[in-house]
């Protein structure tokens, strides 16, 4: 069917890992429409960038449903950018050693920025501000 | 892969704003992570998001996520429905036209505190 598009996006992968994150990017994709968009109304259109601190947060992330809304949102944004990341090292670095160094940097610091994150949402006790 | 025009804009436009809307979420992750440390640190390293630059920085924020979204709304329905690409262009004009009745509103909201 690509042949109706002479101009079109990138093609669907035929196969394997690529075609696994080929679709991955489509389904998170439309999960962060809603888990991103639905952060961004409620943090600074519904409460805004002067309401939020400690206090706001303690009180959000009392209830688990917030810390398992961010955590998904946390884990879908940071897999789909590095996904992103890793289609650009494709397509633009070419010398084999770069890319290698560049691989290995972008696992290291999404698998970092995963666990910092996790462990932020999932450890966080309102009692550290006593 | 393009060859100049719609598409191609669309395109560039989808990188840039994802590679800055990662980039903000590393930081945002770090920033979060301070709430670990406690009210004093948490408070006063978020406050800064009140400044009148990161204000501007908020609108554009969202306005990376809200083309981001749209774009790749797009470009979905381009790859599951391959009948619709001969309709690209006027489905990125969809895309332009929802991004600025959207942005518009937001923008007022997000910087109405400065005035």
């Amino acid at each position: 069917m690509t042949e109706l598009s002479p101009i079109g996006a990138r093609p669907r992968p035929a196969g394997g890992l690529e075609l696994y994150a080929w679709l991955f990017m489509r389904v998170s994709g439309i999960a962060l429409l809603l888990l991103a968009l639905g952060h961004l109304a409620i943090m600074h259109l519904i409460n805004s960038v002067d309401d939020i601190n400690f206090a706001f947060v303690a009180a959000r992330w009392a209830n688990p449903l917030w810390r398992v809304y961010d955590w998904f949102l946390l884990f879908l944004a940071l897999v789909h950018g590095f996904n992103g990341v890793r289609v650009m090292v494709d397509d633009y670095v070419r010398s084999p050693g770069l890319r290698v160094v560049s691989l290995v940097a972008l696992y290291s610091l999404t698998l970092f920025f995963l666990f910092a994150g996790s462990l932020v949402i999932l450890t966080f006790h309102p009692a550290i501000g006593n | 892969m393009y060859r100049g025009g719609t598409g191609q804009w669309a395109w560039l436009l989808h990188r840039g704003s994802g590679v800055g809307i990662l980039l903000f979420l590393l930081i945002h992750i770090l920033d979060t992570g301070l709430v670990l440390f406690g009210p004093e640190v948490y408070d006063k390293v978020v406050k800064i998001y009140t400044h009148p630059v990161f204000r501007v920085g908020e609108v554009g924020l969202a306005a990376a996520v809200l083309y981001h979204g749209l774009n790749g709304i797009r470009i979905t329905m381009l790859d599951f429905y391959p009948e619709l690409s001969p309709r690209q262009r006027p489905l990125f004009y969809g895309v332009v036209s929802v991004f600025v009745l959207v942005i518009i509103p937001v923008a007022y909201l997000m910087l109405a505190p400065l005035f």
